[in-house]
Formats: structure tokens, C-alpha cells, sequence
């Protein structure tokens, strides 16, 4: 048996587990990659958008003329110019393309023109005289229930009431808190932009950036009045998403702009109205209280939640399932009474964002298990390890975990791992950095620790599927998946996979569009490289298994005797060797559309088995405080997650540090300011997220590697967890620091030297 | 209205850019008018760093310039930055580190990293972490950034002591 060749490997391209570089690696470093902003064509025309300066307000009129006489405009469209559907939505169809007879959030789109020029897009937007009769915003989430709805479906979106357990539970020891999370943005570096080619049959091109190309698709189609197949949406290089590409924004308009001149038409929103543009992270008012035995057993969470949805649905429905189903963190809870509510404002629409709802109710439950450890005199982190949930265990909604949740472990080790941390000597590494404002004597260091967990794929019965196909000819595998990459990895990961499968060296990744592939659902809950990445793993597999039927069937073989390795094909007994190139001159193809274990509904109570799999992390963090000026420099962050297993190092480690350094962002500094329903900070001068100087270490104690079940090489999606405990530990940590409640956040300086009720 | 025409120097060639508007930002001139996509926007204010380019080896964000005041400098944006022998050592150690996520960012950041390393090759991670504070990333919190910068230098001390 010398002879035998099965394990050999020749081929150098990286496969599962390995450090892959990145396929687009050369031209995003070269400058060379387009994005959706980089779009051009000879004849193309230049849109833009007028949206309304005030959150609530009637329109009584709209006069164009004067926008229309300016030199280079090509088009001026309102709501009666939307040809199909007016409105659009994620979950509900409830947002107006262009608006209508009201207006429900200041910046919402109410005109679109196109022009030769920019400018003479600015001209126009600015000649376009709209009579609004201003009403009173309904902005306030805790009494939006009781004014008159702003909108024909109402001020509640979704309540979920969830009772599991005996509800007459009561514990030894019982601990309280009120905590508020403000709205963030994901604040992506590249701004919403796109280009619509309208065709000579009618149909229409849109090349945009984005999570969903179906998805939009299918929105986008209906609100133009044709069928799907005449709207063809191709993935343009996306600069960032993090929820926010979920929604459409500019779609719909530039496709009506492109139809109405016939030319094609490009749009680019600016930074300050892409902070008009997107959804954000829901802000959160939630009240808690926890009940444990007087030994630190949990017996009972009680929990309120409200959640700002803002003025329109969006994916709020889905937001606050994970945040009431998640609200207790990942800890053995019998009895749970959690009253979930995210209602509709005339404040900013909220939605998606890295996290979805875990991240708000994380920063609470956390908060509650570090009062609880108090109250007890418990070490917070025997607190955790005491209650950790651990397969078989139920959650809030009575579903089972039969995967794998090696919380213990995550605790363990991130709490376990030696701190790097030094104290600083540079003023420039003090808070407050290199405004060199910090007196060292005001400066006090604190430690604590986080814990969260979320939901991977979509939830509730959803029938969430993703579609990918190989085409295997002369050596060189080609990959289509519509999976929209936007910057987390599925090109570099679809690649190792299919080289694993198929021991290829040469993958091609085709163009993600709806024009050649079914879809691949969205990027978004950690999903895709689990979904569309068991797709292509399906599709290969698919393909070998065809290639050595054929090659058994040509060379009168047991198709049993044969195996693919390294560009061969051979038989076990070492009697066949076949060039795969040579193999595969006549292709073969396989086509695969992938769905994970099936999920039901929540019922009344909000039970069910709703969910497929989760994901746990752990956050310590170390921070220096200024209790003079109030001002925080996060030290030091050390992060344990639970992962499934690592299929590339690098990518791994950088969706760890990326997500965290999100985290830190809504700890310390970043909110989007909202008052009387406007924002106040729509710009990057005033809307801060951490730089270089902000961002600390990231220590990665442990990757902690348990095959799921269920998963393509038993990996789980990694990009959320990041984002949800690294909040809850830093927020933790100055109150640590700095002995305040600090109940809200971001932490800001005058939470700080001026806390209410504690001055 | 269009401005008189005027040149620019960009990588070494000069461009001339006839038919502007008055007020136009070096950004719009070279993304829009000169075909140099590479300088990305995204603030139009400087605070991202996203359009950093070079003018007479100072960064600078070439959303904050006005175009005809660039005229006689040597601009360098970052296709200049590749030479004949293809990627530059920044480009190559941001790919080898997984530096590059989203890439948006990546532009201005390799341009702001090469000029930092062009007059300190040597620096300590505050030189490196304050020298990138003007370069927004909203993908990767900068970890396999600074360890691509730590890479490069590697690469240069090396260079430089085998010489």
C-alpha cells in the first residue's frame, strides 16, 4: 500500500483553517476596486434628493417648475411619479418611496431629480418649494402608544409579551436597575451610492451596495410596476454595511430617475445624508429586575423593554424578538416574565445593526449580573460560571439548546487570561489623549467583565435558504453566489472551501447578481458563512461526487476506489491517475439551494423553538478614568468567543477587533443625537467613532472551537458577538472605576463629574 | 462658468483640467474629472482620511483642497503609489495581515502609512497609531492595521541592514 496517494497534498492555495488572503485584496489595496461611489458612465446623468426639514409635517403643495427650468435638469419626481407600489419595506411595506401627503421623520425623501451637473442638482433640489403645515413629533417611545397614530398601522410595531416558567416565583435576593441605550450608527465609510442603466426592452439595471440583493430586488420591482426578472441588481462594491445596507435607500429612485431620462443615472448621498439615509441601532429604554437564590442561583428575570423604531418598520419586528428572547444574557433562567415593545416615532427609523437587538439587552443584564454579585458578595464571575447555560439547557422561550454553547468555557477563559495591560506613562495614552488634559492624580483604572449571546441565521419560521452553483472546467472551479461581500470575508472563505472540496488550486468568484443565481439571503445575523457558504460546500461536494461517476464510468472503475486530491483524480489502489484539469475539459456543474434546520413562531407567550443555533462571547475590559474631566481611555480589551470552529485565522481575529472596536464606540462616544426628532450630529466632525488613538488592544484569550452540528464544517457565524458584550464590559469597568451606576449609554463625560442624584 | 484651465501634476504626469467649476476640491477633481478613483469619499469634511493623498509628500485630505491651488505641486495619489514592480510594501503587508476588510479606508491609509514610514521607519506604536488617527476605519479597529505597518517596517529595518 505504498502506492497509495489519498492524504497527499502538493497544492499551496489555502484551504479551511488556514490564513487565505483575500481575492480582492490587490485591488482594494491598489485602489483599483470600485465601489458603488466609483460608478461611471459616458452618458450618465447625476441624482439627488430633496428630504423634509421637519420630523412631522403636512404637505399641502409641491411646486417643480422652477427646479425643472434649471439649466442641465433632465427630471423632477414626487410620489404620484412612483410607478408601481409607493411604498417599500423590509418586513412591512409601510416606508413611501417619495412622500406623499405626510411626512413622518425629518430627512425622509420627498423629491428626486437628475441632472447633468451635481450642482445643478443642488440648484434644483434647492428651487423645489414645498408648503409643509408643520405638526408636533410624536418622539417620545414611553407614552407613543397613547397619542394618535402617526401612521395608517399604527404606534406599536411589535409587542412581544414572554412568560416562561412559574410566574410566582420569587428570589432570596432581588436586584433593580433602569438602563438606557441611545441610538447609534454603523456609520460605514462608504456611502450609499449607486448606478441605474435602464435597457432598451423596458428592464432596468441597478448596480448598487448592499446586504440582499434579492431582497431589494423584489422591493425595488414592485414599487416600479414590473415583474422581478426585468429588474437585474449586481453587486457594487460595498464600503462597509453593518446593517445599514439592509433597507433600500437610493434604489428605488435611481431606477425611476434612469426610466424617466433613459439615461443612466448615478447618486451619491453625502455623509450627512447618509446619517438621513439608513436605519440605526434601536435606542432602548428597559427596566430589569432579577431574582436569585441567596447562594447566586438565578430563579427569575423580570424585564420591560421599549424600543424606537422610529417612523417606520424596517426590520423592528425581528429587533425586539432577539431582545426580548435574549434579554436575560446566556444564563439558565426558569421563570421569566419579559415585555417586549418597539413602537413607532416620528424620531429617525431604526433597524439592523451588528448585534440586533442583543447588544441594548446585554448592556442591562450585564449590569444586573455585576448588582446581583454585589448584593450577593459574590465574585461577578463565579456569578456567571454558577448560572452559564450549557447544552440542554432552555432558554427564555422553552427551546432546547442541542448545539453546542461552551459558555463556561468562553467565561473561563477570557477571565483567566493574564492582563498586558501597563499603566500609562505618555500623556499622550491618558484619557483625554492628546488634548493632554488629564491630571494623573484624577486618573483611576477599572476592570470588569461581560458576557452575551445571540441568535446565527434568521429566526421564527423564516424560510431562510441561500443558492449557490460550481462549475468545475479544465481545473479552475467557478463560484456564483448572489451573497453580498461587504467586507467580512465570504470571498476569501467560498474559495477555501471549494478548494477543500474539490482540491483545486484556481477559484473564480462570478459577479454576485440577481441575474444569474438565485438568492443567498442577507448578509446580516452571522449568517453567511454558514448559509451561502454550506451552499457552495454543498455544490462542490455535488460536483465531485459527479466528476468521479463520470471519470468511474469512462475508466471502467468503482466510483467507491476513486478520490479527488490535489488536481487528480485516483484510485485508492493507486492504479488510476487522471489529470483533473484533463477531467473536467467537458464541464461539470452543480447547482444547490441550502436551508438551515427549520424554526417555528413564537406563540403567545413567546415560546417556541425559534431559533437555530447561537453564539457566545466574552469581554474584559480595562479602562482609565479622568474623574476630573470625565473623560475614558479603554486601556485594554481581552475577548474569549465561541466560534464553532475557525476557518480562517485572520479573518477571524478581524471581525473580533472590528466588532469590538464598535463596542467601544457605543461605550464612550458615539450617538447619534436626536432632539425634538432631528439630528443634531449628522456628520463625522460631530458623530465620533474611535480612531487609532481610541481603540485599545484586542487580546484574543481564546477561540474556543466546538463543531455545531448542522454547520458546513461545523462553523458558526462570528460577526456579531464581537458587538455585544464589548459594550456591556467597558460600560462595567468605569463603573468600576469610578463607583457610579452610570445606567446609560454611551458613558459620557458629564455621566461622570455631574451623575444625577449622585452629585 | 467654468475656470481657466489649469494642470495637475499627479504621479508624475501632468493632467490638464479644462472646463471646471469654480470651488471644486482636489477630491472631485481627481475622482470626477481626472478618472483617479482611488482617492475614496467619505466626509467631505476631513475627518476620514478616506481621499489622503500626497502633495509635495505632505498628507493631506484632498476633500479640503481646493483644486487650483494644487497646481505646481507633485500630487501622489495612491495608483501612484504601486511601482513597476507591482504592489508597494504598505499594499503588500495590508493584504499578507488581513488589514483589508471593507477597503474603503484602505487607500487613505496606505497613502498616510507610506509617508509615516517614508520619515520614520522605525516608529513606536504611538508614532504609528497618532500618524493613522486621521484615517477613519470602521471595519477592522485597526489591530491588523498597525500590525501590517509593524510588518512593513519589519520588511524596510531588514532591507536596510542588508544593505
Amino acid at each position: 500500500m505504498t502506492e497509495t496517494r489519498v492524504a497527499a497534498r502538493t497544492g499551496t492555495a489555502p484551504r479551511i483553517g488556514e490564513s487565505a488572503r483575500r481575492p480582492d485584496g490587490a485591488p482594494k489595496t491598489s485602489g483599483s476596486f470600485a465601489f458603488s461611489s466609483d460608478l461611471w458612465h459616458d452618458r450618465m446623468l447625476w441624482g439627488g434628493t430633496l428630504r423634509s426639514p421637519h420630523p412631522s409635517a403636512r404637505i399641502r403643495s409641491i411646486q417643480i417648475g422652477a427646479a425643472v427650468a434649471v439649466t442641465g435638469v433632465h427630471a423632477v419626481l414626487l410620489h404620484d411619479d412612483v410607478p408601481g407600489q409607493k411604498e417599500f419595506g423590509l418586513e412591512h411595506r409601510d416606508q413611501p418611496v417619495l412622500a406623499g401627503d405626510i411626512v413622518r421623520y425629518e430627512g425622509e425623501p420627498v423629491a428626486i431629480v437628475a441632472a447633468d451637473h451635481p450642482e445643478a442638482v443642488r440648484m434644483a433640489l434647492e428651487a423645489i418649494v414645498v408648503d409643509y403645515e408643520v405638526l408636533a413629533p410624536a418622539v417620545d417611545p414611553m407614552t407613543v402608544e397613547e397619542v394618535e397614530p402617526i401612521h395608517p398601522d399604527g404606534n406599536l410595531i411589535r409587542r412581544i409579551h414572554l412568560r416562561h416558567g412559574d410566574q410566582d416565583v420569587v428570589g432570596d435576593v432581588q436586584v433593580e436597575g433602569t438602563y438606557e441605550v441611545a441610538m447609534q450608527d454603523q456609520a460605514f465609510l462608504g456611502p450609499e451610492s449607486g448606478m441605474a442603466v435602464p435597457a432598451d426592452d423596458g428592464s432596468i439595471d441597478l448596480y448598487v451596495a448592499t446586504q440582499w440583493l434579492h431582497s431589494d430586488r423584489d422591493q425595488v420591482a414592485d414599487c416600479l410596476g414590473l415583474e422581478p426578472g426585468s429588474v437585474r441588481l449586481t453587486l457594487a462594491g460595498v464600503g462597509g454595511a453593518f446593517g445599514a445596507r439592509e433597507d433600500l435607500s437610493l434604489h428605488v429612485h435611481l431606477c425611476m430617475l434612469a426610466q424617466h431620462t433613459d439615461r443612466p443615472v448615478k447618486m451619491v448621498y453625502s455623509r450627512e445624508e447618509s446619517f438621513h439615509g439608513h436605519v440605526h441601532r434601536h435606542p432602548a429604554q428597559m427596566w430589569y429586575r432579577h431574582h436569585a437564590t441567596s447562594d447566586g442561583i438565578l430563579v427569575r428575570v423580570e424585564a420591560r423593554l421599549v424600543l424606537d423604531g422610529g417612523a417606520y418598520a424596517s426590520s423592528s419586528s425581528a429587533v425586539i424578538a432577539n431582545a426580548t428572547c435574549f434579554a436575560a444574557g446566556p444564563y439558565r433562567v426558569p421563570s421569566a416574565d419579559i415585555d417586549g415593545a418597539v413602537v413607532r416615532t416620528n424620531n429617525p427609523p431604526c433597524g439592523a445593526m451588528r448585534g440586533f437587538g442583543a447588544v441594548q439587552t446585554c448592556y442591562a443584564h450585564e449590569a444586573q449580573m455585576d448588582k446581583l454579585a454585589n448584593a450577593l458578595g459574590m465574585n461577578p464571575i463565579e456569578l456567571r460560571l454558577h448560572n452559564a447555560l450549557e447544552p440542554g439547557d432552555e432558554l427564555l422561550t422553552g427551546q432546547t439548546i442541542t448545539g453546542t454553547a461552551p459558555v463556561a468555557e468562553v467565561i473561563r477563559s477570557c477571565a483567566e487570561h493574564p492582563s498586558a495591560a501597563a499603566i500609562a506613562l505618555d500623556p499622550m495614552e491618558l484619557p483625554g489623549g492628546a488634548g493632554r488634559t488629564a491630571d494623573p492624580e484624577h486618573v483611576v483604572r477599572g476592570e470588569a467583565f461581560a458576557l452575551g449571546f445571540k441568535n446565527l441565521m434568521f429566526s421564527e419560521g423564516f424560510d431562510d435558504s441561500s443558492e449557490a452553483a460550481c462549475r468545475l472546467e479544465d481545473g479552475v472551479a467557478t463560484i456564483t453566489s448572489a451573497c453580498a461581500e461587504v467586507g467580512q470575508g465570504f470571498v476569501t472563505v467560498a474559495q477555501q472551501i471549494t478548494r477543500e472540496v474539490l482540491g483545486v488550486e484556481e477559484v473564480v468568484m462570478a459577479p454576485a447578481t440577481t441575474a444569474t443565481v438565485g438568492s443567498a439571503g442577507s448578509t446580516s445575523a452571522s449568517r453567511q458563512t454558514w448559509m451561502s457558504g454550506g451552499a457552495v460546500k454543498e455544490a462542490c461536494e455535488q460536483v465531485r461526487v459527479q466528476l468521479l461517476e463520470r471519470v468511474a464510468a469512462q475508466q471502467g472503475a468503482d466510483v467507491s476506489d476513486l478520490v479527488l486530491v490535489d488536481g487528480r483524480i485516483v484510485s485508492l489502489a493507486g492504479d488510476l491517475d487522471v489529470d483533473l484539469a484533463e477531467a473536467t475539459s467537458e464541464p461539470v456543474e452543480a447547482d444547490v439551494v441550502f436551508r438551515h434546520a427549520q424554526t417555528w413562531p413564537l406563540d403567545d407567550d413567546g415560546q417556541g423553538n425559534a431559533h437555530v443555533s447561537f453564539a457566545f462571547s466574552a469581554h474584559r475590559a480595562i479602562v482609565d478614568v479622568d474623574t476630573g474631566l470625565g473623560l475614558v481611555k479603554v486601556v485594554e480589551l481581552t475577548t474569549s468567543q465561541d466560534v464553532g470552529r475557525v476557518l480562517n485565522p485572520m479573518q477571524v481575529v478581524g471581525q473580533l477587533e472590528g466588532g469590538a472596536a464598535q463596542g467601544v464606540g457605543l461605550a464612550v462616544m458615539e450617538e447619534v443625537l436626536v432632539v425634538d426628532g432631528r439630528i443634531r450630529n449628522a456628520s463625522f466632525t460631530d458623530y465620533l467613532v474611535p480612531t487609532a488613538l481610541d481603540m485599545p488592544p484586542v487580546e484574543i484569550a481564546a477561540l474556543i472551537e466546538q463543531a455545531e452540528p448542522g454547520a458546513p464544517f461545523g462553523a458558526k457565524g462570528i460577526g456579531e458577538p464581537p458587538s455585544i458584550s464589548s459594550t456591556a464590559a467597558v460600560a462595567a469597568a468605569i463603573r468600576v472605576a469610578t463607583g457610579l451606576d452610570l445606567p446609560r449609554v454611551p458613558v459620557r463625560p458629564t455621566d461622570i463629574v455631574f451623575p444625577e442624584g449622585e452629585a | 462658468m467654468s475656470t481657466d484651465p489649469y494642470l495637475l501634476r499627479v504621479n508624475g504626469t501632468d493632467h490638464r483640467v479644462g472646463d471646471g467649476r469654480p470651488g471644486e476640491s482636489l477630491l472631485w477633481v481627481l475622482r470626477e474629472r481626472l478618472g483617479f478613483h482611488g482617492s475614496k469619499n467619505a466626509c467631505e469634511e476631513g475627518e476620514c482620511g478616506s481621499c489622503t493623498v500626497l502633495l509635495d509628500g505632505q498628507t493631506v485630505c484632498s476633500c479640503l483642497v481646493l483644486a487650483e491651488s494644487a497646481t505646481g505641486c507633485e500630487i501622489t495619489t495612491i495608483e501612484g503609489v504601486a511601482g513597476d514592480e507591482g504592489l508597494s510594501d504598505v499594499q503588500q503587508a495590508f493584504i499578507d495581515t488581513g488589514a483589508v476588510q471593507c477597503g474603503f479606508c484602505t487607500p487613505g491609509l496606505i497613502v498616510s502609512i507610506g509617508a509615516l514610514l517614508d520619515a520614520d521607519p522605525d516608529p513606536d506604536d504611538l508614532t504609528v497609531r497618532e500618524a493613522i488617527s486621521g484615517n477613519l476605519c470602521r471595519c477592522t479597529g485597526y489591530g491588523r492595521i498597525l500590525e501590517a505597518v509593524n510588518v512593513a517596517a519589519a520588511g524596510r529595518r531588514n532591507e536596510g541592514s542588508a544593505a
